[in-house]
């Protein structure tokens, strides 16, 4: 089995952090490291007939931009280390999203940072890593 | 821009007392234009002892044709509609694109309007309870004409340089009889569908809301904005500027996130309502069927009650008018036709669902008390049937009012401004042209009359639904084509749900 782990980033320190540790992680196993930024959305949220129609360009933007501000970042530093890596940004619910590309690409483990979020903040907006810890089907390596 | 605004609406809230007057002058002016309007659009023939509108004959003509000729879609399309909904077919690659949910979220919002308030407390005014069991029936067959109109926005959208689409009713008919070789006749039935939504939008979606809101505002301050519609109009159209020219995006998606709530909350307090008035149940669900039958009391009988039923039920629902396909359109799909079976839902949800439950509410309140509402009609005869049960309803009822009638209007600026747009082209000046002419509308609502504001909306909304329906007519069979290659590919499992 291909020994795949996947790096959930979403460009703060914590995330930076989960960077160095997947490095490391991937240089002793010499895993592969998938790279994934999902953008938060819902396909049952409301919104004007305008947003409507001009949604299919404002979609490629975002992907676009988390592209090059998010992930391509990160692919530089893998391709840096000489690692095999592959860069996806998906746009869905954030948890639900990575477990979907962890079964996808068969990935043995998910790396993520740690925003540490205050108690409140995180019961107002949930947090990710916490809710992947919860329903991940396999290992998850939260980086403080 | 604000400033002067603000200066405007200062200097005329000090001057109010002595432009009181103002209000009766304006519906003096507009009245007997109205009512011209009305006698050219709404030519009625009379039919055993009633007056049959022709439009109103026209749509239930169209909207029976087009439920036997899909073979009842109505019915058999619901559940598929349910699962597409729910994202079932959704690829999960597509994420981020306009979901049929969201589609379809924001056409209804468009629909549910004040109609679905006020516009109930009408048919049941004029054409007696019985009138409620027609509204459902024509809210029934409307589901099938939404279905091919839907199907057709989506299929002959356009897609736009900068990567937006527009559809609609314009675009179907102009491509649509293009393929059929009538280039010159297709282009003359787009031309008049966009001018007749074009006009049409400052009727149904904007004067006959704001008038609402306006009423229900008056009705809750107990009469104190009497002759002061021109005020409410001035700050509605003034948030209406601010959202279409002003650009103020936030306001208009925060409505877009508050109106589904509110209408679900005005669902269950509706409910409560109803069952608050239980012992009146069975005598109120009686009313609807005998009345619809006999149309007792009712001018035209049977007959009578029928057609304002049917002719409510359009107003509230838009089906055979086009206008929702313009928001349909916006949809990511591979297949048209799934954006049809979404639009099934669109008139159960509005006129099934919402304009039975207020009928109830009216019905249930008149068994128990037949002159509960005096002579109110409209949203405030509604907000009567509400205070008889729940006495602080009123005041959220206004809000709700407020904001159905606020998102219906954005809804419908858009609507009218692809119109506009198709004649115009995308010239900005010439948006903001429209747009300011919107506005004035928004504000001239509150002052007219309810009666003549009816008469205006229900002629130019009615008008639009001429070209569009015959169009129907001429591009059913491409519907049906398409439909049947979908079923076909769900039935040897080439299009599966997805798993989520």
């Amino acid at each position: 089995m291909e020994n795949v782990v996947l790096l959930a980033v979403d460009g703060s320190d914590g995330s930076d952090r989960a960077l160095d540790h997947a490095i490391a992680r991937a240089k002793q196993g010499g895993a592969k490291v998938v790279v994934a930024y999902v953008i938060e959305w819902s396909p049952y949220s409301f919104s004007t007939a305008e947003e409507n129609a001009t949604r299919h360009k404002r979609r490629e933007t975002e992907i676009e931009r988390a592209n090059s501000e998010i992930v391509a970042p990160a692919l530089k530093r893998l391709d840096g280390e000489s690692l095999e890596y592959a860069g996806i940004v998906r746009h869905g619910h954030p948890a639900e999203t990575l477990i979907a590309i962890a079964k996808e690409y068969g990935a043995v483990q998910i790396l993520i940072g740690r925003r540490g979020h205050s108690g409140l903040k995180s019961l107002l907006f949930g947090s990710v890593a916490g809710n992947l810890i919860q329903t991940a089907p396999v290992p998850v390596v939260v980086v403080p | 821009m604000t400033r002067i605004l603000f200066f405007l609406f200062a200097a005329l809230s000090i001057a109010g007392p002595a432009y009181a007057g103002i209000d009766e002058t304006i519906n003096n002016f507009t009245a007997p234009i109205a009512s011209f309007i009305g006698s050219v659009v709404f030519f009625k023939i009379p039919v055993a002892g009633a007056n049959l509108p022709l439009v109103v004959l026209w749509l239930v003509v169209g909207a029976v044709f087009f439920t036997f000729y899909m073979g009842f879609i109505n019915l058999r399309g619901f559940k598929h509609a349910i699962a597409l909904v729910r994202g079932d077919y959704a690829d999960p690659n597509s994420a981020g694109e306009v979901s049929h949910f969201q589609a379809l979220a924001t056409a209804v919002s468009g629909t549910v309007g004040i109609g679905n308030i006020g516009g109930v407390a009408v048919a049941v005014t004029v054409g007696g309870a019985g009138a409620t069991f027609w509204l459902i029936v024509a809210g029934f067959l409307g589901m099938s004409t939404k279905f091919v109109e839907c199907t057709l926005g989506v299929k002959y959208r356009n897609e736009n340089p900068d990567g937006s689409v527009s559809g609609g009713p314009m675009y179907y008919l102009t491509k649509g009889f293009e393929e059929r070789g009538m280039v010159g006749f297709g282009k003359f039935m787009g031309t008049f569908y966009a001018i007749g939504i074009f006009i049409g939008a400052l009727g149904i979606g904007n004067m006959f809301q704001s008038n609402q809101a306006y009423v229900q505002l008056n009705t809750v301050a107990g009469g104190a904005l009497d002759g002061y519609g021109w005020l409410v109009g001035l700050i509605l159209a003034g948030v209406v500027f601010a959202v279409i020219i002003g650009g103020i995006k936030s306001i208009a998606r925060v409505t877009e996130k508050i109106v589904p709530f509110m209408a679900i909350f005005y669902c269950v307090f509706a409910i409560i309502v109803i069952l608050m008035n239980f012992t009146s149940i069975p005598a109120a669900i009686g009313n609807i069927f005998s009345g619809a039958f006999t149309g007792e009391g009712v001018t035209g009988g049977a007959l009578g009650a029928l057609i304002i039923g049917f002719q409510r039920a359009v107003f509230s629902n838009e089906a055979g008018i086009g206008s929702a396909s313009i928001a349909h359109a916006a949809v990511r799909t591979d297949e048209p036709v799934t954006e049809g079976y979404v639009s099934l839902l669109e008139p159960f949800i509005d006129t099934i669902v919402i304009c039975t439950i207020t009928a109830l509410v009216i019905g249930t309140s008149q068994v128990a008390d037949p002159n509960f509402a005096g002579e109110a009609t409209g949203v405030a005869m509604t907000s009567a049937a509400f205070e008889r049960q729940i006495g602080w309803f009123p005041v959220p009822l206004a809000f709700g009012a407020l904001l159905f009638a606020f998102s219906t209007m954005i809804s419908w600026s858009y609507y009218g401004l692809k119109g506009w747009t198709y004649l115009f082209g995308e010239d900005q000046t010439l948006q903001t042209v429209y747009k300011l002419i919107f506005c004035a509308f928004v504000a001239l609502g509150c002052v007219v009359q309810l009666g003549p504001i009816l008469d205006i909306s229900d002629a130019l909304v009615f008008l639009i639904c001429v070209p569009n329906i015959l169009g129907l007519y001429f591009l059913a069979p491409v519907v049906k084509r398409e439909m049947r290659a979908y079923v076909a590919k769900l039935e040897s499992g080439e299009i599966q749900r997805f798993k989520h």
